[in-house]
């Protein structure tokens, strides 16, 4: 189903091939770019809070910017996202909010989730940004459930899962894309092969040439798209969703791309990969590639300024939760169940009272 | 009131629920044409039709992270699941995700599945269609863990499952699929979760028993009355949370407790038992809490009924109770 082409939109002299070009206007694009730029401000800024000991980890996604951004903004209303924990950016695209954001990874007050996971395990209900999980690819058999509810609602909408090329390694890749398969459900995966999976290749991940062909043993159609061209993504990823939410069934996409940074802040990328290595893929990253799209249009200034900006406010929503109180203790024994069993409440008012 | 057999209850309830609630659906291996390897979802798909009673590929983990798909977004769905033994590919699937989904998201989202298992022996199927797994998820928050040994409580305890709020693990006893009848109410019935039977009353000593090993607790029980002993018997029916103060109550009332399961005895849900007993009745117990188990191997083939608990075994614990 795939035929090797990989999708590309931005031209290597920045400007945009007018057939493949998804067409977006101006603001929208502008929309695209600089929440771009706020992911990797939150990279930078989350990072550096981890180093100095105020949160205890971090997953960036710095270079894979235009996946996770390209990807969300093909997100509708009514839209169901599965993602994985480096995707913060499809849920900012999607309105999930900075402030939610800073909370989750401080993990105290602010935090709609009560500080019950690390950072980078978000989710919003408000927006079908569903909770993530630090196993790999488990949400995808989920997005297959979501679709299936879906489908049996007559509802027009699509169901984005995202992971990596790890993911598709695991057992729940194959069941999701099986499935997806067999019921014609409109799951849209969305891989981005970053080239590792924390240390291994991705030549140790599969002996096929592409991870977009495996689309073929489950029935669905493999697609190939420049990761680091968020244009391309968008339109790749949008398309996917159309034929979706019309009922045509799921895709496999696989994005190309490259981690620029470590696995997560416990990793040393350097035992793994080259400089050389690392340094070709800087040179195709892909928030500077959009911004010279965007001069060229017109439609943005001086990239430097947005990137300040954007330092700026990370900063301050850093600032304006940092010092927030800590989750109550007696929080511990929420939600576990939806009411209170007897064996929680005594566990509890134990440790309340300094008995337990 | 109708006499069903147990798998009929299960069926029973699981046209109820259905008819009553269209966001109930069943999923799971065979169980659509086929009507399930032991029957239980038998003429559902005629009635409420392939979408809703979905025949899947033949994939533990599929399955179950569907189902939980299917909840987050507001559907009860009740996957089966051919055997308890087939569950372990999904094992993550249950513990890590369906279990924690409310807590991890502070409760923005839940997935509130029934996952239905036969479980236990008795029915000559060896390692692999016989064991006894409840103690794997009574260890894990978020869960619920329910048992029946009649057909009225199988169709009142499903019942209530469906409509819960939490994920169930519901094991059904093969064993007694189709060797025990009862009356069932028809229509709609709910037996809660959290609340345990009290089988039979006596004031000697507390038997615990759940599943397949409740007909045998009553038959050690009525051996014991011959010998002059006056034995209650005690279903907790939800294993997890447990009905604490029936057995609470009872125990400091008889001083003495048997506990009886098929499950193998070392981290078996009886150590927990044993462990809530003394902790809460020690100034009352007479004797030491005694266990009868299945053992610390794995399930044989040709030896099962040796392997299994059986009314003898259950008596000899019984007597040493009494005779500490």
């Amino acid at each position: 189903m795939t035929n090797g082409v990989i999708l590309s939109v931005l031209r290597p002299d920045g400007t945009a091939d007018p057939s493949l070009d998804p067409g977006l206007p101006g603001p929208e694009m502008l929309s695209l770019y600089r929440t771009m730029v706020l992911l990797r401000a939150i990279d930078e800024k989350a990072v550096a809070l981890q180093r100095s000991g105020r949160i205890g980890f971090f997953v960036p996604s710095t270079g894979q910017e235009a996946c996770s951004i390209g990807a969300g903004h093909a997100v509708r209303e009514g839209d169901w996202i599965f993602p994985a924990y480096r995707d913060h950016g499809v849920g900012l695209m999607r309105g999930y909010p900075l402030a939610a954001l800073v909370g989750q990874i401080l993990g105290n007050s602010t935090d709609a989730t009560r500080g019950r996971q690390m950072p980078n395990h978000w989710c919003d209900r408000s927006i079908r940004l569903v909770s993530v999980s630090s196993p790999v690819a488990t949400q995808l058999p989920h997005a297959v459930g979501a679709a299936y509810a879906a489908k049996v609602r007559g509802e027009r909408v699509a169901v984005l899962t995202t992971f990596g090329d790890g993911g598709t390694s695991t057992g729940d890749f194959h069941a999701a894309m099986n499935f997806t398969g067999v019921f014609r459900l409109p799951v849209v995966f969305f891989c981005e092969n970053n080239r590792y999976a924390i240390s291994l290749p991705v030549e140790r991940q599969t002996a096929t040439g592409t991870l977009a062909e495996k689309a073929a043993g489950y029935g669905l159609p493999g697609i190939r798209v420049d990761g680091n061209d968020v244009l391309a993504v968008r339109k790749a990823v949008g398309d996917a969703m159309s034929r979706a939410r019309a009922g045509e069934g799921g895709a496999l996409i696989e994005a190309l791309t490259y981690r620029l940074g470590p696995h997560s802040t416990s990793d040393d990328p350097t035992v793994y990969r080259s400089e050389e290595e690392v340094a070709a893929w800087r040179g195709k990253d892909p928030i500077r590639r959009f911004a010279a799209f965007l001069q060229g249009r017109g439609l943005l200034g001086d990239p430097a300024a947005e990137e300040a900006g954007a330092r700026e406010v990370v900063r301050g929503a850093v600032e304006a939760a940092e010092g927030a109180p800590p989750v109550p203790l007696s929080s511990m024994f929420e939600d576990v169940y939806a009411r209170i069993p007897w064996h929680l409440a005594e566990q509890r008012d134990g440790l309340l009272s300094g008995r337990g | 009131m109708a006499e069903l057999t147990l798998i009929k209850a299960i069926n029973d309830a699981l046209a109820t629920e259905m008819a009553r609630d269209p966001s109930v659906c069943v999923l799971g291996e065979d169980i659509g044409r086929g009507g399930g390897v032991f029957r239980a979802t038998e003429g559902l798909s005629r009635r409420f039709g392939p979408e809703r009673v979905i025949d899947t590929p033949l994939n533990e983990v599929g399955i179950v992270g569907m189902a939980i798909g299917m909840a987050m977004s507001g559907l009860r769905p009740v996957a089966e699941i051919e055997f308890s033994d087939f569950i372990y590919p999904a094992f993550d699937q249950i513990v890590s995700e369906m279990a924690k989904m409310r807590y991890r998201s502070a409760g923005q989202f839940t997935a509130a599945v029934v996952l239905r298992a036969p479980s236990g022996g008795g029915i000559r199927g060896g390692h692999y269609h016989s064991q006894s797994p409840e103690a794997y998820y009574i260890h894990t928050a978020g869960l619920v863990v329910a048992m029946p040994s009649t057909p009225a409580d199988a169709k009142g305890l499903l019942s209530s499952a469906i409509r819960g709020e939490d994920p169930v693990i519901f094991l059904e006893p093969k064993a007694l699929y189709r060797t025990v009848k009862g009356e069932v109410p028809p229509g709609e019935h709910l037996v809660p979760l959290g609340v345990g039977r009290i089988v039979r009353s006596g004031v000697d000593v507390t038997l615990i028993a759940w599943g397949a090993m409740v007909p045998v607790a009553g038959k050690a029980a009525a051996a014991a009355a011959a010998e002059g002993v006056d034995v209650e018997v005690i279903d907790p029916r939800t294993l997890w949370p447990l009905d604490i103060e029936m057995i609470e109550g009872s125990v400091k009332k008889t001083g003495r407790a048997v506990v009886l399961h098929e499950a193998p005895r070392t981290c078996g849900f009886g150590a927990e038992l044993s462990a809530l007993i003394q902790e809460r009745c020690f100034l009352h117990l007479k004797a030491p809490v005694v266990r009868v188990t299945g053992f610390d191997t794995p399930f044989p083939y040709a030896l099962e009924k040796s392997y299994l608990p059986d009314p003898e075994r259950t008596l000899r614990a019984i007597r040493a109770s009494m005779d500490f």
